[in-house]
């Protein structure tokens, strides 16, 4: 029950990019496009399941038994720079256009701060090696939902009747903060 | 004690990570020709696709694979297809610079209104309803190709014809498509001599319509008859490299001026 509870809040309430407004930059840099917008969500996902359990193995196996815990921030870094680079090895190699359509965004995760979050998040809350894997997946779910209907709502924003100034990321950052207000309204769901 | 733990843990798992990015980097490697990046970089980076590819990149791809030669960028000059060509290590075959040329003189003088056009002022609307011109050949005014034109490189004259300035015109040939009329064509900087009508009525029709239609009278051609021909009623250039420099003032002599060399306001 606990599991489900911690999956459904990293998706719907506690969404790291519309409530603690973590990982930005790719969510308003790759969201033109829902095709590239669903990959982005999935390499964030997959580098945030493998984080969680890179970090928690980490941070349980190593830091906490020779009590060096303020080492944390920099082997997270450490193990996200990596897992980036893999990612972006893996990409460029399996499919070209797809690496070419995530451009700079692509390294760019290595400084998604809601990667970040989430390993600092994981050990602050204490949670156990499952509850980190659950909470790792699911936080990438809702970055890669919150970037879906981003991608989805600017890409009928094109056709729309925008005010010219409020043309490009005006309008997006407006959107996105819509956004975030209509998410407030699952706060609550879980007590 | 501390700091010697810390920096024996950190440098483990530094280099227990960097050794997985190796084992997967020899695994995941691509292979990328450089010569890639240094074509791109050359390239005018218009992305105008005038070449025939998606873009500069995918334009510079083609070439180091083979597929293309370094002088189809129609939009690069001759010094880009040099730099290309040495990046490359082949020689480059000359590159004529060509530019779009207008083959119409019908300004708002010249040519008849068929009524007052007051629709959407696009040639592509009026061409649709047969277009404000007497003519069915000609000029619409309306200056589709100049907003067409990526370089600026076109403007509406005061007499109504768009005037291509070559010094900007780059042959991408966005015009030559955008002309309902197919008024434009690319043409060597080097050819002098331009038929400027499109008409193929006959004479007297296309006389009463324009003033500087062709007539099909064959001054022209009987100047100069290995080189000029008059085909539907329209006087046609087969090979302009075959008129001879002396004979220009004799096929100048057309009565309606429909073909000659370019004037200064034809020029820009």
């Amino acid at each position: 029950m606990e599991l489900v509870a911690i999956f459904i809040s990293a998706i719907l309430i506690n969404n790291f990019v519309l409530y603690y407004f973590l990982g930005i930059c790719p969510f308003l840099g790759v969201s033109k496009k829902i095709d590239s917008a669903f990959s982005m969500g999935l390499a964030v996902t997959f580098v945030m399941t493998i984080t969680a359990v890179v970090s928690w193995v980490i941070n349980h196996w190593i830091l906490i038994p020779h009590e060096l815990d303020y080492l944390k921030i920099v082997s997270f870094i450490l193990v996200i720079a990596s897992l980036v680079q893999l990612v972006e090895m893996f990409i460029r190699k399996i499919s070209p256009p797809l690496y070419q359509a995530l451009g700079i965004y692509l390294p760019l995760i290595t400084t998604n701060c809601a990667i970040m979050g989430l390993a600092l998040l994981a050990a602050l809350r204490d949670y156990g090696f499952a509850e980190t894997v659950i909470f790792g997946f699911a936080s990438g779910l809702g970055f890669t939902l919150a970037i879906i209907i981003m991608a989805g709502i600017r890409e009928q924003l094109d056709l729309a009747d925008v005010p010219e100034p409020l043309k490009g990321p005006a309008i997006a950052l407006i959107v996105a903060g819509i956004m975030a207000l209509a998410f407030m309204g699952f706060v609550g769901m879980i007590k | 004690m501390e700091v010697l733990l810390s920096i024996i843990t950190m440098g483990a798992m530094g280099f227990l990570f960097s050794l997985g990015l190796v084992i997967a980097y020899r695994k995941l490697k691509v292979y990328e020709d450089p010569k890639i990046e240094q074509v791109a970089e050359i390239l005018p980076q218009a992305n105008c696709g005038a070449c025939g590819y998606a873009g500069c990149r995918a334009f510079a791809e083609a070439v180091v694979k083979g597929e293309a030669t370094p002088n189809s960028c129609p939009v690069g000059d001759a010094e880009v297809v040099k730099q290309i060509a040495e990046t490359l290590g082949v020689t480059a075959a000359e590159v004529v610079k060509k530019v779009a040329r207008l083959h119409c003189r019908g300004t708002h003088e010249a040519a008849k209104n068929r009524g007052v056009y007051i629709g959407i002022s696009t040639c592509d609307a009026a061409h649709l309803i047969g277009g404000n011109k007497q003519c069915s050949y000609g000029c619409l005014h309306f200056g589709d190709c100049a907003r067409a034109c990526p370089f600026d490189a076109i403007y509406m004259s005061e007499e109504g014809l768009p005037v291509v300035i070559e010094d900007k015109c780059t042959a991408c040939g966005k015009c030559v498509e955008a002309c309902p009329r197919n008024l434009f064509e690319l043409h060597p900087v080097s050819q002098g001599i331009i038929v400027f009508c499109r008409s193929r009525d006959r004479g007297p029709v296309s006389r009463k319509v324009c003033k500087n239609a062709c007539i099909a009278c064959g001054i022209c051609s009987r100047a100069c008859p290995e080189a000029i021909v008059i085909e539907n009623n329209l006087a046609k250039i087969t090979d302009y490299k075959k008129i001879d420099p002396e004979k220009i003032p004799e096929i100048e002599k057309c009565p309606t001026d429909s073909i000659g060399r370019l004037k200064k306001e034809d020029e820009g």
